[in-house]
């Protein structure tokens, strides 16, 4: 019995395709929207998070603050010793490079471009998770030195340089000439959407004597040993900076300590509420497939009421004309549920790839609209059914 | 005693609606009908005709009184028994052809024999058989938009032969064809009655297509105003 009401439901799909089509084509959408939007918010939320841990992990970013009350100037900056301090009074504090930026002109021939040059030391390589491309960061000599060495990024290498290697080159920075010892490996854009490849990287002192005439260090990069605890290490940092920048017990910090896990959550949140928002657009277009299939199942069956009085009056039993709608309601809503899958797989892929952006695969959200797409295909296809075989054979023969 | 009656009513009423709007279309029918008989049922629109021949036809059920199919009491069968019963010993034939859109006339008359749970080869051996019986040999890949009326009720005929049913019954077989076709639809009928002993019951308004009948049963305002034997036909 059940192997003949499969083929009779196969027949009735058969000879019904542009309608078969139709209900097939309402789950496809819903289905395919629902998969690509979530797993392409999935692709993005990685690749933001991917981004932040290309910053480095287990950052901490020390940077002067803004001193509130009467007479508030700006925060002092911190001053080469702070270094050393943080180097040798906390132990958790694995490497500490200091950053003085300067927005200048770069030239090289006949080319200029205005960029950052950065000074700092050679543990920002390492803090900072750039990788030397070609040629090498500076040394230890170089760095007391102040030597007039560089290491440029992709994108300054790109402007000045076109294609080629830049290394053992001499570019112009304001009055002074400056040794390419070394590329940068491409980072591409930061999570904030700035371009992290557009930097010169100098000496520390260099920056200072030639570029900004002062001690003064901007920033603080602080990267905590691994084990470590980040809030530890957070808290000493805070401790000692206040006792070397004289803050009293009541005064709060004049600066403030970021760690780059905050910022990973800030922004892997918006994501997510992206891709939620997102989701639930897709969700709405997934409802409509399904409003698109009551439709047209409810159509069918008061057109069909006649079929199945014809079906009754020759012996069929309730029963397997249920069966038989049922299986016609499973197949096209599994059908249409596969379909949508593949598709949705061929959509994130292309577009992932478009947007640079991860693709992973998410098996919940597949299944989910699977199993969704199912429910709406039989439950619409199978009421409305219910309610043609219950009738007299005679009045669903007589159905207009 | 003879055998029992292939068909008995006794005391059939069918009453639509409830309380003042009651409507009784059937007021206490007794009809008997042997074996190889072919009955016409005659009347005017609202005399009773169609809703005995549901009756019949176990499509609908009697408000009160007897029906009995082979001895056995039809109005105290389930649902599901009364499916049982059509599939097993009835055919059907309808004003309106009411074959499946779409459909090859072979898959048509092949759908009674899938309900009865018949394998492929078998199936399609006797749904063709059939389709030669009623002289469509030939059309069997066509679906009913590509047939003819008459076809297409020939295609309703080989539909309900092919189970070899001990009932043929015909609610207006002729009643959307032209006087030509109605004639030879008739014949067939008359011929699958005649040579093949099958119960034909009929119901027509129209005298010459009753004509073929050998009994004439004429039901006015939900009674059996007549019932005489046609010989002329016989």
């Amino acid at each position: 019995m059940l192997w003949n009401t499969v083929l009779l439901a196969l027949r009735a799909i058969r000879r019904n395709l542009l309608r078969s089509f139709l209900t097939v084509l309402g789950i496809v959408i819903g289905v395919a929207a629902v998969i690509t939007m979530v797993t392409l918010g999935n692709g993005a939320t990685k690749s933001v998070s991917d981004q932040i841990s290309s910053m480095g992990s287990n950052l901490l970013i020390v940077a002067p603050g803004q001193r509130f009350g009467p007479g508030g100037d700006g925060a002092p900056p911190f001053k080469p010793a702070d270094i050393e301090a943080i180097r040798t009074q906390i132990s958790a504090a694995r490497l500490v490079a200091p950053m003085v930026s300067k927005s200048v002109t770069a030239v090289y021939q006949a080319n200029n471009w205005s960029t950052v040059v950065n000074g700092t030391n050679d543990d920002y390589f390492e803090a900072g998770n750039w990788e030397i491309a070609a040629g090498r960061a500076f040394s230890e000599a170089e760095e007391r030195s102040g030597k007039a060495v560089c290491v440029i990024g992709e994108t300054v290498r790109n402007k000045l340089f076109g294609g080629q290697n830049p290394v053992g080159s001499e570019i112009r920075i304001k009055q002074f000439a400056c040794e390419v010892i070394g590329l940068l490996e491409s980072k591409g854009q930061s999570a904030m959407g700035s371009d992290q490849d557009d930097t010169v990287i100098m000496p520390l002192r260099t920056v200072q004597r030639r570029l900004t005439g002062s001690q003064d260090v901007n920033r603080l990069l602080v990267s905590v040993s691994t084990g470590a605890s980040i809030d530890d290490v957070r808290d000493q940092v805070s401790s000692l900076m206040r006792e070397r920048r004289n803050i009293g017990e009541n005064e709060d910090d004049d600066f403030r300590v970021m760690d780059t896990r905050q910022i990973t959550q800030t922004l892997t949140s918006t994501t997510r509420i992206l891709t939620a928002l997102l989701a639930a657009v897709a969700a709405v277009s997934l409802l409509v497939g399904g409003i698109g299939i009551m439709n047209i199942m409810l159509v069918s069956v008061t057109e069909r009421t006649r079929e199945i009085g014809t079906r009754l009056a020759i012996g069929a039993l309730e029963r397997e004309v249920l069966l038989q709608f049922l299986i016609e309601a499973v197949v096209l809503s599994s059908l249409g549920g596969l379909v949508g899958i593949a598709l949705a797989t061929v959509a994130s892929i292309g577009l992932a790839d478009l947007m640079k952006v991860p693709y992973l695969f998410n098996p919940g959200i597949n299944l989910l609209s699977f199993a969704f797409a199912a429910a709406i295909g039989v439950i619409f296809g199978y009421f409305p059914a219910r309610r043609a075989a219950g009738l007299n054979p005679i009045d669903a023969l007589r159905h207009e | 005693m003879s055998e029992p009656a292939l068909i008995r009513l006794t005391g059939v009423t069918k009453t639509y609606g409830e309380g003042q709007a009651a409507f009784q279309a059937l007021k206490g029918i007794n009809l008997e009908i042997a074996t190889g008989e072919f009955v016409a049922i005659m009347g005017p629109s609202g005399s009773g005709k169609s809703t005995a021949m549901n009756i019949l036809g176990c499509l609908d059920t009697p408000t009160a009184g007897q029906y009995e199919f082979q001895g056995v009491r039809v109005d105290q069968m389930s649902r599901n028994q009364r499916a049982l019963l059509r599939r097993h010993f009835l055919g059907f034939v309808f004003q309106g052809f009411n074959l499946l859109a779409r459909t090859t006339a072979l898959e048509n008359v092949e759908l009674p024999l899938i309900y009865r749970g018949e394998a492929a080869t078998q199936r399609h051996a006797t749904a063709r058989a059939a389709l030669d019986q009623v002289g469509l040999k030939g059309w069997e890949d066509h679906t009913p938009a590509e047939l003819s009326g008459g076809q297409q009720q020939r295609v309703a005929i080989a539909r309900a032969l092919v189970t070899r049913p001990a009932v043929l019954l015909a609610d207006e077989p002729t009643g959307n064809l032209d006087s030509h076709t109605s004639q030879e639809i008739m014949e067939l009928i008359a011929g699958l009655n005649r040579d093949r002993g099958i119960t034909v019951l009929m119901v027509t308004h129209e005298p010459d297509v009753a004509a073929h009948a050998r009994r004439v049963v004429k039901f006015v305002d939900g009674q059996i105003e007549s019932d005489r034997r046609n010989a002329e036909a016989a």
